[in-house]
């Protein structure tokens, strides 16, 4: 028993120490930072411990739009991209001809590189003095617009960006849901069927409750995911997020760290601090509300 | 209620007809059935997989659409309905019990689908599926989940839930394949004892013999798409059209010689067995029951004895014979009837009705003495 522990103890060495020095100890010295006041990183000395950075970040104008900008886009993104998600895959799995294509199609967008993508995304809506992207040629077909997507207002820079997501974040979900719901038996469907169920309810009823695991999973990652944006808003607006009011939490706190405002590792510790905060209250919300609702 | 079936046919079509896959041969699975399943019986449909029990099923109950010909339940055609208008129940071979609901849900949620005038209040349907839990004694377990029942209790709930509306007509595919040796015994009884007190024309499929045998009313023995032999378990057992069914029902199998009758006489090897009225000299497939050999010293049959075991009430006798096409003859008697055999040659005479003749070329029945 004794030299049993023991070996299990050396083949897990080689994971903790990766684990520790580059998850664990970071994570410690990021909460040790965010009440390190005055913390100045070329001669590492500060002036008091205490709760100060947490006061400044949580009274930064920058920070607070950030953190609206955040929830909007969660709270957008992850319904909207998980709900077309499923009504894809449902769709996908109910076809025969051009199955194989329509899923390439829709997993193109997961191997496509993240900048790239934003260049599309310029294309078809960036306004320069020779047009108006594609968008606002659609919208003159209906006597609306133009609208400046990129540079213009709140709500329509808001929009290009939540857009954006869901179109990146999509194709990964179709692929975990559209192999959830071919590995649903079929006998169920077909139980379901002599018994004179209808469409909408073989739906609810059986396919929903077999595929909640899956749908969970994507849900809690989805969540998780759009807390972390950061990349998709440089694609779209470049890398000076606070002037266009586009900014991320994960964007401030890099920002904070390297920006041209940067060099301020105590206040980016305690952002990051607070997303850590906010995401384990959602998750936990989340594991909370599964218990009913997944069928494992 | 009655069910016709006419000229059914089920023809699968060749795949990789469009270049996908791998070309094929078109499949009749289902091939010109006729006949008719009296009102109130429990039918067996019994062949070796492949032979196209399963896809009848569904096609009386509606899941698959036959090519060509005409299903009636009573004197409605119901070819062209859809399965929910058949008033058909089915119980899968894997059960097919929604893991996430319960026991009770289970049985309720076709009462659940009902539209219209047959729409229940909440409480008749809990009534009803109280009422047909307790017919198959499931009662007790309306709260549990179906992975936490056992593979029988499983079963019956999936009985319970296609028994739920009364259906005209019960399809079990394979009801006992996925049970231990005594459950099964166990459950074929209970399917017989539900099919008996609700009178539901009841039609199940399997490849075992002995199921359809020991619960069936009739049987309809299958092979590659095609209809051998319809009739009560033991009309068929005692008077086999063909070399199939001789072979397929019975257990121990029967055993297989080849033979030739010479001047109204069937030779096993160089000794005459058995006098065969009424059949010209040719070759001959000749077959014998186990119960057909009957131990004697004076016997006109010799084999070589291999092993003598006994099985508490009935013994067989397990010997060897060039002519067999099995490497071993089994004869089974009764255990008291003790033989004074040993070892070496054991002798049989055999018992007329219990040898049938068949063609060598077509495996079609040769008729002899008075049958």
């Amino acid at each position: 028993m004794e030299t049993k522990t023991w070996k299990a103890w050396i083949y897990l060495l080689p994971a903790i120490l990766f684990l520790g020095v580059f998850m664990v100890y970071p994570l410690i010295d990021v909460f040790i930072y965010s009440f390190e006041e005055g913390y100045n990183s070329a001669s590492q000395t500060y002036f008091d411990i205490g709760a100060y950075n947490y006061s400044y970040v949580l009274h930064d104008p920058y920070f607070l739009q950030a953190l609206k900008n955040t929830f909007i886009l969660v709270i957008i993104t992850v319904p909207v991209s998980t709900g077309l998600a499923l009504l894809i895959s449902v769709g996908l799995s109910s076809i025969e001809k051009l199955r194989d294509l329509y899923q390439t199609v829709y997993f193109l967008p997961y191997v496509t590189n993240t900048l790239a993508v934003g260049l599309v995304f310029m294309i078809l809506f960036k306004q320069t003095p020779y047009s108006d992207g594609l968008v606002n040629l659609f919208l003159s077909w209906f006597n609306a617009g133009p609208v400046d997507f990129i540079d213009g207002p709140y709500w329509a820079k808001m929009f290009v960006l939540c857009f954006y997501t869901v179109w990146v974040v999509m194709p990964f979900k179709i692929l975990i849901l559209t192999s959830a719901l071919a590995s649903v038996n079929r006998d169920y469907y077909s139980a379901a069927r002599v018994d004179g169920t209808s469409k909408w309810r073989i739906f609810r009823k059986i396919t929903l409750p077999m595929i909640s695991p899956m749908l969970f999973y994507l849900i809690i990652t989805g969540f998780i995911g759009a807390f972390k944006a950061y990349s998709d808003a440089v694609a779209l607006f470049g890398t000076n997020l606070n002037a266009a009011e586009m900014n991320t939490i994960v964007g401030y706190i890099y920002d904070m760290l390297y920006g041209d405002s940067g060099g301020y590792p105590s206040y980016a510790s305690a952002a990051a601090i607070i997303l850590f905060a906010i995401v384990l209250t959602i998750t936990c919300i989340n594991l909370l509300v599964s218990k009913k609702q997944v069928h494992h | 209620m009655k069910i016709v079936l006419e000229n059914l046919t089920k023809t699968f079509p060749a795949r990789g007809s469009h270049g996908l896959g791998k070309k094929s041969d078109a499949v009749t699975a289902v091939n010109n059935f006729n006949f008719e399943i009296p009102d109130g019986k429990l039918i067996g449909l019994l062949g070796p997989s492949g032979c196209g029990k399963s896809t009848t099923l569904n096609l009386i109950c509606g899941l698959q659409a036959p090519t060509s010909g005409k299903i009636f339940f009573g004197d409605d055609d119901v070819t062209k309905l859809p399965p929910e208008n058949r008033g058909v129940g089915l119980v899968f071979q894997n059960y097919a019990l929604y893991p996430h609901l319960t026991v009770r849900q289970n049985i309720i949620f076709p009462l659940e689908n009902l539209k219209g005038k047959d729409k229940l209040t909440k409480a008749q349907m809990n009534e009803k599926a109280l009422a047909i839990a307790k017919l198959v004694q499931i009662d007790a377990l309306m709260d549990r989940k179906p992975a936490e029942l056992s593979g029988g209790q499983q079963q019956r709930v999936a009985i319970a839930r296609a028994l739920v509306k009364m259906p005209r007509v019960l399809l079990l595919d394979e009801p006992l394949s996925n049970l231990d040796a005594r459950l099964r015994l166990q459950t074929r009884e209970e399917i017989k004892r539900i099919q008996k007190e609700t009178g539901i024309t009841t039609i199940f499929v399997t490849h075992d013999q002995e199921e359809a045998m020991s619960i069936s009313d009739m049987i309809v023995v299958m092979k590659d798409g095609i209809i051998q032999q319809i009739g009560a378990p033991q009309e068929v057992y005692d008077d086999p059209i063909n070399l199939f069914v001789a072979k397929f029902l019975g257990t121990p199998p029967i055993s297989v010689f080849s033979a030739h009758v010479k001047n109204e006489k069937l030779y096993i090897g160089d000794e005459a067995v058995l006098d065969v009225k009424g059949v010209c000299d040719r070759e001959v497939v000749a077959t014998v029951r186990p119960e057909g050999f009957d131990p004697d010293e004076q016997g006109v049959f010799s084999c070589a004895l291999e092993r003598v075991e006994v099985m508490g009430r009935d013994m067989s006798i397990v010997s060897t014979h060039p002519a067999c096409e099995a490497p071993v003859i089994r004869a089974i008697i009764n255990s008291e009837d003790l033989p004074r055999v040993t070892s070496g040659t054991v002798r049989f005479n055999l018992k007329p009705g219990k040898v049938f003749l068949f063609d060598s070329e077509s495996g079609e029945r040769i008729a002899f003495g008075d049958k």
